[in-house]
Order: structure tokens, then C-alpha cells, then sequence
């Protein structure tokens, strides 16, 4: 008479069970490596630049805000216009004389590309206006405007330094307010243009050859 | 049956165990102390709130962690920005006398390798001091230790909640020793090209609504030519 080997059919079976489930402890760390590695963590939306050769050298971008529907925030020592609602400006005397801004900024297409702050002081030894432009997937940009504003309302200002994209360039960018005469309803009452035309740092062409 | 369930499981316990050997590799360190801490040279301090309901204005989707603060701000939900916050706050000095406004701008980063221990976020401080002048700084942070050592915890607990001391920097580059690029853009600072760390410390946090309890430092090296300069 045949004696089925129950004891041993059952240590083979758990013993395939337990290979089963360490394979798929090996294939979970696997799967799990292999999805952090392949699939970005973040991944930055892009509206494609819209930059233009200028024609003594270098390349312009120009953006816009569309006031007052991309204020973010104002804040200024008067109160009385500031944004948001509810927004407390400090009153120490430090502030008396600081305005700040953040916007929303735009590019030709009108479509939202980053943020931007603007900051207007006066003090005892020189006036500031200075600007910062955020654009997230490309870097930053940090502008020194010229205080006093040129003919046709612009002013103009050297940017001092940037991030990423934009570290090796120099430059300069241009403001100008211009208001909208339009009568549709919700339409700006204007826009602040930012005109900023980059110039790359030139390569020495010795440092070139040595390299070569 | 039997075999599927068992494959499955150790799928789970596979990808459970890659997330805490993820947390706990001691092969990802933290940097230990900043090159600033150890400088001769003569700094300025900013300390700030980092909480942002005590900034004065704190925006971001509108769907994150942190509610924007105050309540109306506008929010960035444009696709562009939605990965971005904006925070503007009071700096103090050292001796926690109001020195000035700080505007920060902060962007998820595409560099970030959660396998190599690195969730990067590229940021960009633009800080006015009425008495020095204005600076701008460039840097791009690491928030993997707080994840690892705040939010986990905070997370994995029952009460969602985390308590305790946390100091750490954040700052980890562009500067080849992990600093940021500062450059001075007006008054006494203008035209300087400086280095500077940033750091955070954190005493409350919560999984729910984020900092509680949280005060943000900022140091600057200034160059040996601007002895006049006290933080």
C-alpha cells in the first residue's frame, strides 16, 4: 500500500512558498529603485522662451504683469492700498520708507512663467529699486534700476546677478508702466513691462586654445 | 493562490524595506557643521520666522501643506509656478532688532535624487537692509535630512505631530563647500560677491499643517574689506 509523504509534500510546499515571497522581496526593492530612478521626482513645466536676437548683440526677452490681477502682494507704510486684504505691513520705522511688491509675470503669450518681487526704498544714503525675477525651470534674475526714469517713462537698470540659466549672462532690463485705454470689463487697468536684454560673457580666445 | 499572495506580499515588504533602508542609510550623512560656523571672517545674522503664518504674506498652490497666509494672498496655480512659494517676511539681526524685509522664492528642483538622498529645492532670497544695502542670494537646498528626521517622524506618528530640537542647514550649493552665491546689490554691500548659508530650526511640526514651531537663520560672510559692517 502507497503512503503518501504528507510531511514532506508540506515542507516542499512552504519551502516554494518562502522562494515566492523572497523573490518578490527582491523584485519590491527592484521595482522600487528602478520607478525613484526612472520617473523624475519633479518635473517642471516649461512655456517655451520667446527670446530675440538684438540687433547690437546679445538677446531680449520681454515680460509683463497685468495689474492689478498678478499682484500678489503691496505693502507699504501708507496702509492704505496694501494687498492682500488683511495683509499687516510691519510698522517699525525700518519700513517707513520701503515698498514692496510681488507679482505674477507673464511673457509675450500672456501666459504665467514665474514671480516676481519689486522693491522701491529711500534712505538717507541712496534710493533702491530693485527687482527679482523668478522663472522656476530656468533660474533668476537680480536687477538694479536706476532711480531717476529716462524720457517715455522707462527706467533702466543693470542686472547685477542670476541663477542657473541665467549666471553667465549680464545685462540690462527696462520698466515701463503703460496704461490700458481698453473699456472691455475685466481688462487691466495696465501692465508693467520688463524688457531685459542678456549678454553673454564673451570666452578669452587664449583660454580657448589652452583647452584645446 | 497561495503563491500569488505570497508574491505580492513580498512585493510589499520589498518596496517597504527600500523605503526604510531609503531613510536610514547611514551612507547619506548630513553634512555636519557649515564652512561659515568656522570662519574668521565677520558675518551678518538674519533670523526670521519661518512659520508661515508668521510671514507677512506666504503663497503657494494653494493645495500644499502650508496654507497661504493671509487668507485672500493670491495663490500660484499656474502650471509654471505651481511647484513655487513665495514668502515675504521681517529679518532680524542677531540681537533680534527688526533689520530689515526678506522676500523669499523657492522652486521644487528637477536635481532632485531621492536614491542618493538629495530633494532639492532651488531658491533665491532678495533681502533689504535700510542699513547695509540690498542683497540677493542664489542657492539650491536640501530638505532630505528634515524629511528624514521631522516629517518621517511626524508622519509615522499617531498623532501626527513632531516635537523636539532640529537644527540643520539647508543650504547645499552653488559654492563648491556647499554655500550660496550672495551678491550685493546696493549700499554698503553693493557689487560684493559674497558666500552664505542658510538654516533652519525646528521645534514643532505637524503632518497635517506643517511648521509649527520653526525660526529660519541666514548668515552672510562679508569680505575682510567691509570691517565697518556688524551683523
Amino acid at each position: 500500500m502507497h503512503v503518501p509523504d504528507l510531511a514532506g509534500e508540506l515542507i516542499r510546499g512552504e519551502t516554494v512558498l518562502l522562494k515566492t515571497f523572497f523573490l518578490g522581496i527582491v523584485l519590491g526593492l527592484a521595482a522600487a529603485a528602478g520607478v525613484l530612478y526612472a520617473i523624475p521626482a519633479v518635473d517642471q513645466v516649461r512655456e517655451a522662451s520667446i527670446v530675440k536676437v538684438a540687433p547690437n548683440g546679445g538677446n531680449s526677452e520681454t515680460f509683463h504683469i497685468n495689474l492689478p490681477m498678478d499682484r500678489i502682494m503691496l505693502g507699504d507704510a501708507g496702509q492704505a492700498g496694501v494687498v492682500p486684504p488683511g495683509l499687516k505691513w510691519p510698522a517699525d520705522e525700518v519700513f517707513a520708507d520701503v515698498r514692496a511688491e510681488l507679482f505674477k509675470i507673464r511673457n509675450a503669450r500672456d501666459a504665467v512663467v514665474g514671480v516676481a518681487v519689486r522693491t522701491a526704498a529711500t534712505s538717507q544714503e541712496s534710493n533702491v529699486i530693485d527687482w527679482v525675477l523668478h522663472l522656476p525651470a530656468r533660474g533668476s534674475l537680480f536687477v538694479n534700476m536706476d532711480v531717476a526714469p529716462l524720457k517715455g517713462g522707462f527706467r533702466i537698470g543693470e542686472i547685477a546677478s542670476g541663477s542657473r540659466e541665467f549666471r553667465p549672462l549680464s545685462g540690462f532690463m527696462a520698466e515701463r508702466w503703460i496704461s490700458n485705454d481698453s473699456s472691455e470689463e475685466g481688462a487691466p487697468a495696465g501692465r508693467i513691462e520688463l524688457s531685459a536684454t542678456y549678454v553673454g560673457q564673451l570666452d578669452s580666445l587664449a583660454t580657448a586654445e589652452t583647452v584645446e | 493562490m497561495k503563491y500569488a499572495v505570497s508574491f505580492l506580499l513580498g512585493l510589499v515588504v520589498g518596496g517597504a524595506l527600500f523605503v526604510a533602508g531609503l531613510l536610514y542609510n547611514p551612507f547619506i550623512a548630513d553634512r555636519g557643521l557649515s564652512p561659515l560656523s568656522v570662519s574668521n571672517a565677520e558675518v551678518i545674522t538674519l533670523r526670521f520666522a519661518n512659520v508661515p503664518a508668521e510671514s507677512i504674506a506666504y503663497t503657494n498652490d494653494g493645495e500644499s501643506l502650508h496654507d497661504p497666509h493671509p487668507e485672500k494672498v493670491l495663490q500660484l496655480w499656474e502650471a509654471p509656478i505651481r511647484s513655487t512659494t513665495a514668502m515675504a517676511t521681517v529679518m532680524r539681526d542677531a540681537r533680534n532688532q527688526v533689520a530689515g524685509i526678506g522676500v523669499k522664492f523657492a522652486s521644487d528642483s528637477e536635481s532632485t535624487r531621492l536614491l542618493t538622498g538629495r530633494a532639492i529645492v532651488d531658491s533665491v532670497w532678495y533681502i533689504y537692509l535700510p542699513e547695509h544695502g540690498s542683497l540677493f542670494i542664489e542657492q539650491t537646498e536640501n530638505y532630505f535630512p528634515f524629511v528624514r528626521e521631522v516629517a518621517f517622524p511626524a508622519w509615522r506618528s499617531s498623532a501626527n505631530s513632531w516635537r523636539g530640537s532640529w537644527l540643520g542647514d539647508l543650504t547645499v550649493g552653488p559654492g563648491a563647500l556647499g554655500t550660496a552665491a550672495v551678491t550685493g546689490g546696493s549700499g554698503r554691500v553693493k557689487g560684493l560677491r559674497m558666500e552664505g548659508v542658510e538654516s533652519i530650526s525646528v521645534r514643532a511640526f505637524s503632518a497635517d499643517t506643517g511648521l509649527v514651531s520653526s525660526e529660519g537663520r541666514i548668515l552672510v560672510e562679508l569680505p575682510e574689506i567691509l570691517d565697518g559692517i556688524e551683523d
